[in-house]
């Protein structure tokens, strides 16, 4: 036992010592990093999504004459285990940039690494404003759509409601906070007379959804702004929903129209909400539809909005590469600056803004009704990203060192 | 129950109370509608669940009882991991949302407020309960028994109770309420992956709140915290991160063995007097030697994550030798060890951030702001023994993670503190990996020396015989107190390291499952060696490390391997070499 373990111990050392060896001209390594086993639900589909549009690139016949490889690490929910796969991805796998990410903290912990490091990281999911701006960095580009943007998206709609009297329910942590805060800020920029009657902050994914149904009813808001997401979302909808909470208010919702988390509310989905989502059966615009088609036949399941994530940032990245024509780290940066590529919605093609590595990757923003037993999004129109973000010198404010 | 009368802190009570969530759903949904289908379902999904328990009872805990307290925990945790893949490629990554209860989808007015008619029904299920299992405990022989080994374990044994028996049929009634708890969630809320965990911490807060093996004490302290849940919203609508512990912790200070608990009768302590403490032997000392000796020579050869690697290894040594100092000669278990660590990690990176500091100062004020934590810590947690002890440490942890999570202005928050990097001459991963080794070994060699200097005899006089030691005029509040300020100090440094090594600060650093970590580490090379905390982190950072690196399933291997290593070495590693030695 005592031998076999240093015996372990030495040879583990001489595997993670093991140099790859790599011809210039071998595959394009690229390191992803996400929080597969604490998040499953969107993360599996994001997963095949990457694999399929890897294997596309491939077949095409790579990129240069150069296939694509993804090597995938688990962070667990964890930043720090994050941090050492993003060393281990670069010194020993050869990675030539690094991308992924769901959870924010994750993200910020990866961008700092790639900006300590000097290598490009391609942030797919991660939400928080941070990540580009209060610490964006050179390195680091953000493709999904931004707390900021989706809140003012929201708040287009929330303005046209004669609603004043607004209570806010969101999770106790940095993405709720924010929207909340953006939300306000935007809407009383909007509409100066609207009031904030109530605020709840539920731990995430321990709500306690009846005493929180309970503090908002009490306040008799005329209008709730919702940024519980998953579990928490549906235990809200229910204890609201059988309480009454929804009755005669309406509510504008972040998120909720994503297939991730109006599915698993079937029939129960609530009516008329206002939200930010992804109604994948009725998109069809050429690339959608090609998109969709692939997916389903390969994985006989339809998309979700993570599988859309994976797969425009492999095609970001793909396109990118094809314009940088090497991996050398600050030629990629270079191309990634103003690069154009088609998203996975078939809508107008994405920027990555030269300004604040921000793609303009958009939302779709529409109304949930129930359909044959399941929640969909009706009255439903694609919201560009670039419409949503703030004008070019307040964004230089909010971007202060990069 | 169950930990009333095993004293096993059951981690996989949390994974039992899921399973019953999914069972539940399953048959639910595979029944044929209406009040059969539903509440057979509910009924089947809970008496599986007990099934599955007893299994995990017969199965696995039985070989280990006779191991050291806590050991099983270990045991339980690894169930927890398999539990969690398990469940995941069985029923899928989506939430799943049940039927509503037939019969009770509606709701009533009460008050002038709508009321679903469900949430009525379970608060009428509680008492109910309550009262069966009352009537359980005190009108039948095996209740009066099981009351009689909750009090006094041992002599239920010695008067030829059949104490096997017991302990199964008391795992498989407390299996089957941990199912029915979550099979009767399923009306109210979605079945997903995370219910476990989510459940365990605040499962664990109620019963000690209330009370060890008190009943009606769970049952207070879970109206008590769910009342202050409800209404404490209202006024701080953030508190619900830490209300739950917030309580537990007034509730310790004030009455030490919770609202209903009774001190256990000191007569006979039940846990068997310890050896004491050899120096490790000739041939493990060299082997120590040799380890430290490749840790030195061989670095320079590898590649840089080799070294991120070693060096995160090293730190985990020093985290999981200053668990060891208090929970192996100390005899007080801490569940909350990664404050500690987590607020080394926040000094070094506090100063960092508001005064620029450079990485000398940060590493120096590191154990300054964990030693002042132990102290306050440690003057309210020294007073309690066993469980208690241990939950308030747990308690201090939370509070403590909450502060940094939820004060945004000074720690950022959850986004955490970026931009934690060593000074200029430090940032080669050689140089940094060798200054980590050099702290490590240092404080990891005083620890040692402290638990064979005078200093550590009279902690150990405390622990094994508390009564003769005051006895010869040993003050064992101080000495308790200043070993677990040292074990806090020791975990600042391994935690200032941490921040620098990694670049960034977050409050995982000092959440539950990095005191697990610990716990694991200390409980897998064995709680009553010198080494063991060396080995146990050597084994786990490593196996944790590679098969999260090479597998995607790596919770289902972890946790099976970890029941290896806990059926065949119930001593701990360290443990067996000493035996073979």
């Amino acid at each position: 036992m005592i031998l076999g373990r240093r015996g372990a111990i030495l040879a583990g050392g001489a595997v993670l010592a093991a140099p790859v060896v790599q011809a210039q001209e071998g595959p394009i390594r690229i390191g992803e990093i996400n929080s597969y086993s604490s998040q499953p639900a969107f993360l599996i589909p994001y997963r095949n999504a990457w694999t399929m549009a890897v294997d596309e690139v491939n077949a095409a016949g790579g990129v240069n004459g150069r296939r694509i490889e993804t090597v995938f690490r688990d962070d667990a929910g964890r930043p720090e285990d994050a941090v050492r796969h993003a060393g281990e991805l670069i010194n020993n796998e050869r990675v030539h940039l690094l991308a992924g990410g769901f959870l924010s903290n994750v993200g910020l912990a990866i961008a700092d690494f790639a900006n300590q490091n000097r290598r490009l990281f391609v942030a797919s999911e991660p939400l928080t404003d941070a990540l580009v701006w209060a610490r964006g960095n050179r390195y680091t580009f953000r493709l999904r759509a931004s707390t900021y943007m989706q809140c003012a998206m929201l708040v287009e709609e929330a303005a046209k409601l004669p609603a004043r009297r607004w209570a806010t329910v969101a999770p106790n942590y940095e993405y709720g906070q924010s929207s909340v805060r953006w939300f306000k800020e935007l809407l009383t920029r909007a509409k100066p007379d609207v009031q904030f009657v109530a605020e709840q902050f539920p731990a995430l994914g321990r709500i306690d959804a009846g005493a929180t149904v309970q503090a908002l009813a009490g306040a008799n808001p005329e209008a709730i702004f919702n940024v519980t997401f998953a579990a928490d979302l549906t235990n809200f909808v229910r204890q609201g929903s059988t309480r009454g909470l929804f009755d005669r208010r309406r509510v504008v919702s972040l998120l909720t129209g994503e297939p991730e988390y109006l599915d698993p509310l079937g029939d129960e989905a609530p009516e008329n909400w206002i939200v930010t989502g992804y109604p994948w059966q009725d998109i069809n615009t050429e690339g959608h539809r090609r998109f969709r088609d692939a997916y389903r036949a390969r994985f006989r399941d339809h998309p979700r909005l993570g599988s859309v994530v994976a797969y425009d940032t492999v095609t970001a990245i793909a396109t990118m590469l094809r314009r940088s024509e090497g991996t050398d780290t600050d030629r990629m940066i270079e191309a990634m600056r103003g690069l154009r590529f088609p998203s996975a919605f078939g809508e107008t093609e994405v920027e990555f803004r030269d300004l604040d590595h921000q793609s303009t990757s958009g939302a779709y923003v529409g109304r949930t009704a129930v359909r044959s037993g399941r929640g969909v999004m009706v009255d439903w129109r694609y919201a560009d990203g670039r419409n949503y973000l703030p004008p070019d010198d307040v964004v230089r404010g909010l971007r202060p060192q990069a | 129950m169950i930990f009333g009368v095993t004293r096993i802190v059951n981690f996989a009570h949390g994974s039992f109370y899921m399973l019953g969530a999914y069972l539940a759903w399953t048959l639910v949904t595979v029944l044929p509608r209406g009040h059969l289908g539903f509440w057979g379902g509910v009924l089947a999904a809970a008496l599986i669940v007990g099934v599955i328990g007893v299994l995990i009872e017969v199965l696995l805990l039985r070989r280990i009882y006779k191991a050291p307290e806590l050991f099983q925990l270990l045991a339980t945790f690894g169930v927890v991991l398999i539990v969690q893949d398990l469940a995941l490629l069985i029923w899928g990554p989506q939430d799943l949302l049940g039927p509503r209860a037939p019969g009770l989808r509606g709701a009533t007015e009460v008050l002038g407020v709508r009321f679903p008619l469900y949430e009525l029904f379970l608060i009428a299920v509680g008492p109910v309960v309550l009262g069966l299992l009352w009537l359980l405990f005190h009108r039948t022989r095996w209740g009066t028994l099981v009351r009689a080994a909750t009090a006094d374990r041992e002599m239920v044994g010695a008067l030829g109770v059949n104490q096997r028996m017991l302990f199964t049929t008391v795992f498989f009634l407390g299996s089957i309420l941990a199912g029915l708890g979550g099979a009767l969630q399923l009306p109210r809320e979605s079945v997903n992956l995370q219910m476990d965990l989510a459940v365990i911490a605040e499962a664990f807060v109620v019963v000690v709140v209330g009370g060890l093996g008190s009943l009606p004490g769970a049952f207070l302290a879970a109206m008590l915290i769910g009342q202050m849940q409800a209404f404490g919203i209202l006024i701080f609508p953030k508190i619900t991160l830490v209300l739950a512990f917030l309580v537990m912790a007034a509730v310790l200070v004030v009455r030490p063995h919770g609202l209903l608990g009774r001190p256990p009768s000191s007569a006979h302590v039940a846990q068997a007097v310890e050896p004491p403490l050899e120096a490790t032997p000739g041939w493990g000392r060299w082997l120590l030697l040799a380890l430290l000796a490749l840790a030195v020579l061989v670095p320079p050869f590898l590649g840089d994550f080799a070294l991120i690697v070693f060096t995160e290894i090293a730190i985990m040594v020093l985290f999981a030798a200053s668990l060891h100092f208090i929970m192996g000669p100390g005899g007080m278990a801490s569940f909350g060890h990664a404050a500690y660590f987590g607020l080394g990690a926040y000094g070094a990176a506090l100063l960092v951030k508001h005064f620029a500091a450079p990485m000398e100062l940060g590493l120096v004020g590191a154990p300054f702001a964990a030693g002042l934590a132990g102290v306050v810590f440690g003057w309210f947690c020294v007073r309690l023994s066993g469980v208690y002890a241990a939950m308030l440490t747990l308690a201090f942890a939370q509070i403590a993670w909450s502060a940094a999570f939820q004060w945004v202005e000074l720690t950022g928050g959850d986004n955490g503190i970026l931009g934690v990097w060593p000074s200029a001459w430090a940032q080669p991963k050689l140089v940094f990996y060798y200054l980590t080794l050099a702290l490590c070994v240092a404080a990891t060699l005083l620890l040692r020396r402290a638990i064979f200097a005078p200093f550590g005899y009279a902690l150990r006089a405390g622990r094994d015989s508390p009564l003769r030691a005051e006895a010869i005029g040993m003050d064992g509040f101080h000495i308790r107190w200043a070993a677990f300020t040292l074990a806090a100090v020791a975990a600042g440094i391994a935690g200032g390291l941490f921040a620098y090594s990694k670049g960034s600060v977050f409050p995982t650093y000092m959440a539950i499952p990095r005191s697990v970590d610990a716990l694991l580490m200390v409980l897998l090379g064995g709680v009553q060696t010198v080494s063991g905390p060396i080995v146990g982190a050597l084994a786990y950072t490593w196996i944790h490390e590679q098969l999260m690196r090479l597998f995607d399933l790596w919770r289902l291997l972890l946790g099976t391997v970890i029941l290896l290593l806990v059926l065949f070495f119930p001593q701990g590693l360290a443990g067996v070499a000493r035996r073979r030695g």
